[in-house]
């Protein structure tokens, strides 16, 4: 195997100590020089307090998940060393505020910094990512830069105390790591949920509601604050119910409309989603999982949504996507919004705590989104909301249009959208809402909807959906034996036929997911009839990790 | 006169007060299209329950949402297109139970669409059960016994939210509720009417009302917060009716 050259830095502290911010700062530099970085970050669910950590793992290569063992760890308080001093690498070392080195621990006087500089203690950082640039042998005019960025204004504080950092280990001679050259590719530093939430700008999003839900409030943040900037009227109403139906009247009025919240609040949203359904109205919900069932673990990440999301009450076609990493949350944020908007019915879109917050360089081609719009009406004074057509779709109209009635109704309803009890036209629209599965086939196919990776002639065959993509990719690099990898990225409609031909050639089907009951694997077996051989299930609200899933995985090989 | 009548074949009983609310309905709009407003640009939207079906009787742009979201559909409607003139329907189960805490927030942010209410403090499409405006002691089918709750008195609950124009008035008197309501539509905020009504098979109020709605004096100032919580919440032998209170507040869909 070739030899990997991967970095970690951790940086954690108690809550309100600034631990993330600095570690996103450190990520945006890695990322700015052309290395490629994952960052993850831990933390409870409370404001102040409790343990905050955030992981930077970095590369010249492509990596696909974060690293447990590492090379520098930023302890902002002594709990850091205690908790995570057994991660550091054999000659890994420690940065922390403290009265003497020892050993792997080098002392740097962090608060003592921030208080002669008259800055606040949350300032400190800047001084231990100075010294972390003398480490890795950075240029401290690129930190300077970040800082300049993200602080603006307030900057100045933060660039001298990162002067200190740096001149105080460089004086001390403290001991550099060799990095290898980066390729200076350039990326763009983001989060899932801000991936996913560009991709719904780029695919034409006009107007936002959400009610805040870890962890799905980011995007809710992230569209807040570019509101002005791209025209998107967003707003947080008072709960999830009010958000699904305010959503469903603006999709109604013609606007492109999305919302997200995690399981609890995605289970409010349900029945004016089914509503969506039958009145065929285009809206984007996208389901944030977090760990546990109901309240659950706030902030950690889970996969327990997926069986309950693709059963929406009563029948129609049911559209679910799940991007697996940052690139495919832009991706599929674009696609739902198009796929929504061109086959008027909802779409949701599965993301999780580790996709939603892990912060990945990436480049998101902003040529792959066009925005797709329905099939427009010009039928005035004739218009039928609700007109049977070869395809299921019915020209869109809205309120406003010159002469058109557009009644939508959440009855069962005739062509004009009046309420009917009317078995023949029950049983014709039900069709009709059904047959628009083929054209949303026929527009998925467009799209790589079943990816494989590894050894894609192996008989032995690893099956995922969603964000566990980033620990498995990276242990196919430790698994000794051929073996490939199959994601899933739509997982209703399902490819059936592709899928089964996939698995059918498998001697060993390895299920792999973040639940207990292996959802994507009861999902297989319904649409294909075909069992996993074995499965892999991680329910303890954490991801899985890329060493010792590879070495469960070469296990069950041997 | 437009013809604002459809195909649709109407269900209510014979008799049903929702006539004279339907009625009232499309004569204010034939009032406010002689004084410009298209037609084109007004939506109704419609919760589940009795009145939920006048959306069907009516030939403009409409949406029957789910029960008790009415309110919450109307104000993104608003925000999507603020050009439109929204009119959300609903009935006193729909709002003031379901869906209660729509109107409450809808009040607070004074969202420019107008509520009317089908108040007849009964559940009529599922064939009589007590509702939050039922009277105490009421005896539907889920309380034989009689309920034991208080009933609510949304218009105290709504003017306490912050809505700016807040009315009541009684189905039977048509002239009056057709005023009433096209007020309540032209008004710039959040406006809710609450319409009285009897159900004609599962409550009948017809006399009940008759002798104690009355109209609200005629100097009586509509600018008056304290004293229109006083005014809603009279009710004895006389139930006021009219404009309880009115004012101007900053609109939410303006701050977009």
């Amino acid at each position: 195997m070739k030899k990997q050259n991967i970095f970690s830095v951790l940086v954690g502290g108690a809550a309100g100590d600034g631990a993330r911010e600095a570690a996103a700062n450190l990520s945006r530099l890695l990322t700015n020089v052309g290395f490629e970085v994952i960052q993850t970050v831990e933390y409870p669910s409370l404001i102040r307090g409790g343990h905050n950590f955030a992981r930077v793992t970095f590369s010249d290569d492509k990596i696909h998940s974060d690293y447990e063992a590492l090379d520098i760890l930023v302890a902002l308080n002594k709990e850091t060393v205690d908790l995570h001093f057994k991660e550091l690498k054999k000659d890994g070392l420690v940065i922390f505020d403290c009265e003497k080195q020892d050993k792997k621990i080098i002392n740097l006087p962090l608060c003592a910094y921030a208080k002669e500089m008259g800055a606040p203690p949350i300032l400190r950082t800047a001084a231990a990512l100075g010294a972390i640039c003398w480490i890795l042998n950075l240029d401290l005019e690129e930190l300077n830069k970040i800082f300049k960025t993200v602080f603006k204004d307030k900057a100045e504080a933060n660039i001298k105390l990162s002067v200190k950092g740096y001149e105080n280990f460089k004086n001390r001679k403290i001991t550099q790591i060799k990095l290898p050259k980066p390729k200076k590719i350039i990326r763009k530093l983001v989060d899932g949920n801000e991936a996913f939430a560009e991709g719904l700008i780029k695919a034409g999003l006009e107007n936002y509601f959400a009610y805040p839900m870890t962890p799905s409030s980011s995007i809710l943040h992230f569209l807040a604050g570019k509101a002005h900037e791209y025209k998107i009227k967003v707003a947080q109403p008072e709960n999830e119910i009010a958000v699904i139906n305010m959503a469903l009247g603006s999709a109604y009025a013609g606007k492109r409309t999305a919302t997200a919240s995690t399981g609890g609040g995605f289970a409010l949203m349900l029945e004016a989603m089914a509503m969506a359904g039958m009145e065929e109205l285009p809206i984007v919900v996208a389901d944030s999982q977090r760990a546990g069932t109901s309240t659950g673990v706030a902030t950690r990440t889970g996969q327990g949504d997926l069986a309950f999301v693709r059963n929406l009450p009563g029948e129609f076609p049911q559209i679910v996507l799940a991007p697996g990493d940052q690139e495919e949350a832009y991706l599929l944020g674009g696609l739902s919004l198009n796929l929504a908007w061109q086959f008027q019915t909802p779409v949701v879109v599965l993301l999780d705590k580790l996709l939603s917050e892990n912060m990945s360089a990436c480049q998101l081609d902003d040529k792959k989104i066009k925005i797709i719009s329905s099939k427009p009406s010009k039928a005035g004074k004739k218009y039928q909301r609700y007109e049977f057509t070869d395809d299921g779709i019915s020209p869109l109209a809205f309120p406003g249009d010159k002469d058109a009635v557009v009644k939508v109704c959440s009855y069962e309803h005739d062509e004009k959208g009046y309420i009917t009890d009317s078995s023949e036209i029950t049983k014709a629209m039900c069709e009709k809402r059904f047959a628009k599965i083929k054209g949303i086939v026929k527009e998925l196919a467009k799209h790589e909807m079943i990816k494989v990776y590894g050894d894609t002639k192996s008989k032995n065959t690893l099956v995922f959906f969603g964000s566990t993509k980033g620990a498995i990719l990276e242990a196919l690099k430790y698994i000794k034996k051929p073996v490939r990898a199959v994601q899933i990225l739509c997982l209703e409609p399902l490819d059936t036929a592709q899928l089964k031909k996939i698995l059918k050639e498998s001697n060993r089907i390895i299920d792999i997911e973040n639940n207990y009951t292996g959802q994507l694997a009861n999902l297989i077996r319904e649409k294909t009839g075909i069992e996993v051989c074995k499965k892999i299930l991680r329910y303890d609200s954490f991801p899985f990790e890329p060493l010792s899933l590879a070495d469960t995985i070469n296990k069950i090989l041997k | 006169m437009i013809d604002l009548n459809t195909q649709a074949k109407n269900t209510w009983c014979p008799g049903c007060t929702n006539f004279l609310i339907l009625s009232a309905f499309k004569n204010v709009l034939n009032e406010l299209f002689s004084t410009g407003l298209n037609k084109d640009n007004v939506v109704m939207t419609a919760g589940i329950g009795c009145h939920g079906k006048i959306a069907d009787y009516v030939n403009i742009n409409s949406f029957i949402s789910l029960h008790g979201r009415e309110v919450a559909t109307a104000t993104g409607i608003k925000l999507a297109n603020p050009k439109l003139t929204v009119v959300a329907f609903a009935g006193d189960g729909d709002a003031y139970a379901e869906g209660i805490e729509h109107l409450v927030h809808a009040a607070k942010r004074n969202s420019n669409i107008t509520l009317l209410v089908h108040n007849n403090q009964v559940f009529g499409l599922t064939t009589g059960q007590v509702t939050p405006t039922s009277v105490k002691g009421y005896k539907g089918r889920s309380t034989p016994f009689g309920s034991v709750e208080e009933p609510l008195n949304p218009l105290s609950v709504l003017l306490s939210s912050g809505a700016t124009f807040v009315a009541r008035t009684y189905a039977g008197n048509l002239q009056e509720m057709q005023v009433i309501m096209k007020k309540a539509i032209q008004h710039k905020g959040f406006s809710v009417v609450d319409i009285l009504q009897p159900c004609i098979s599962f409550k009948d109020t017809r006399e009940y009302f008759k002798e104690r709605v009355c109209e609200l004096e005629k100097n009586y100032p509509t600018d008056k917060l304290d004293m229109a919580l006083v005014e809603v919440r009279s009710n004895g032998d006389k139930i006021p009716c009219g404009i309880f209170y009115q004012v101007q507040k900053p609109i939410f869909e303006d701050s977009f």
